[in-house]
């Protein structure tokens, strides 16, 4: 059934495919990044599902060759955003996976180190947790962040500095208050640093 | 005696900043740790599925 050698690329099907390919790869990265935003992972696999077909649906706008992960991770961030502004509910949700990663780092036979960084990164505003994670974690240059943020290099640079700082922080006050065995303490004082920082921004 | 103390401060001090260091540097492992938690989860069905269904749909009109 192959068109044959002659048959050099029949419309557009094979660079259909090439995309299909390349979007199916990159699924697993768009579900962590996603993780990151919404923090529920139900929520944030309906995210990146989102993403995946607005991707699918723009493909006539992707030139091949460039680079397809950052392209997607903009899409999805986009669309972090937009159902952001749709329901501002989402502070409410974003408080709900905070304290549900409480109860879990409350859980003695959970790997303390890992739900500790979860509950931080929860904690910070959310442009410098997608700097930090896009550069930490997701792989991207600076410049490459800035293009997926839309915002200039320096904005990007400062943001995961301050991220990073906040992060060590809070990590700390969190590895004090546990050694000191005042751990429901603790729990308050992080719950009130989460949202001191999610008003003063 | 109080030399000997201040010489302990330096060295807490030295090994604080020590412990400083490592412990970024541990928030950066296991922020890479956290990420590649969930990239290397099995991709849920629906993914696929949905792409496909879509897949088929563009297919089928043009």
């Amino acid at each position: 059934m192959e068109g044959g050698r002659a048959g050099r690329a029949p419309r557009a099907v094979a660079p259909e495919d090439g995309f299909k390919t390349e979007l199916v790869a990159l699924i697993p990265q768009l579900r962590a990044f996603a993780r990151t935003l919404c923090g529920d992972p139900a929520a944030a696999d309906d995210l990146a599902q989102d993403a995946m077909m607005k991707a699918w649906d723009a493909r006539g706008s992707f030139q091949m060759g460039t680079n397809m992960k950052a392209w997607t991770f903009m899409i999805l961030r986009n669309q972090f955003y937009s159902d952001k502004r749709r329901t501002w509910r989402q502070s409410q949700l974003d408080q709900d996976a905070a304290e549900r990663t409480l109860v879990a780092v409350d859980d003695p036979e959970a790997p303390v180190a890992l739900d500790e960084l979860r509950l931080g990164l929860a904690m910070l505003p959310p442009e410098q947790r997608e700097a930090l994670v896009l550069v930490g974690a997701g792989g991207f240059a600076y410049e490459e962040a800035a293009e997926i943020c839309g915002c200039a290099v320096g904005t990007v640079k400062s943001r995961v500095s301050r991220a990073r700082r906040a992060l060590h922080s809070i990590l700390d006050a969190g590895a004090y208050d546990r050694d000191g065995g005042a751990a429901g303490d603790a729990m308050g004082s992080i719950l009130a640093d989460a949202e001191r920082l999610g008003t003063v921004r | 005696m109080i030399e000997q103390r201040s010489a302990d401060d330096r060295r807490k001090a030295s090994a604080a900043l020590d412990e400083a260091r490592l412990r970024q540097q541990a928030i950066g492992v296991r922020l890479r740790q956290m990420f590649d938690e969930v990239v290397n989860e099995p991709v849920p069905d629906e993914f696929l599925d949905i792409l496909r269904d879509a897949d088929k749909r563009s297919a089928g009109s043009s």
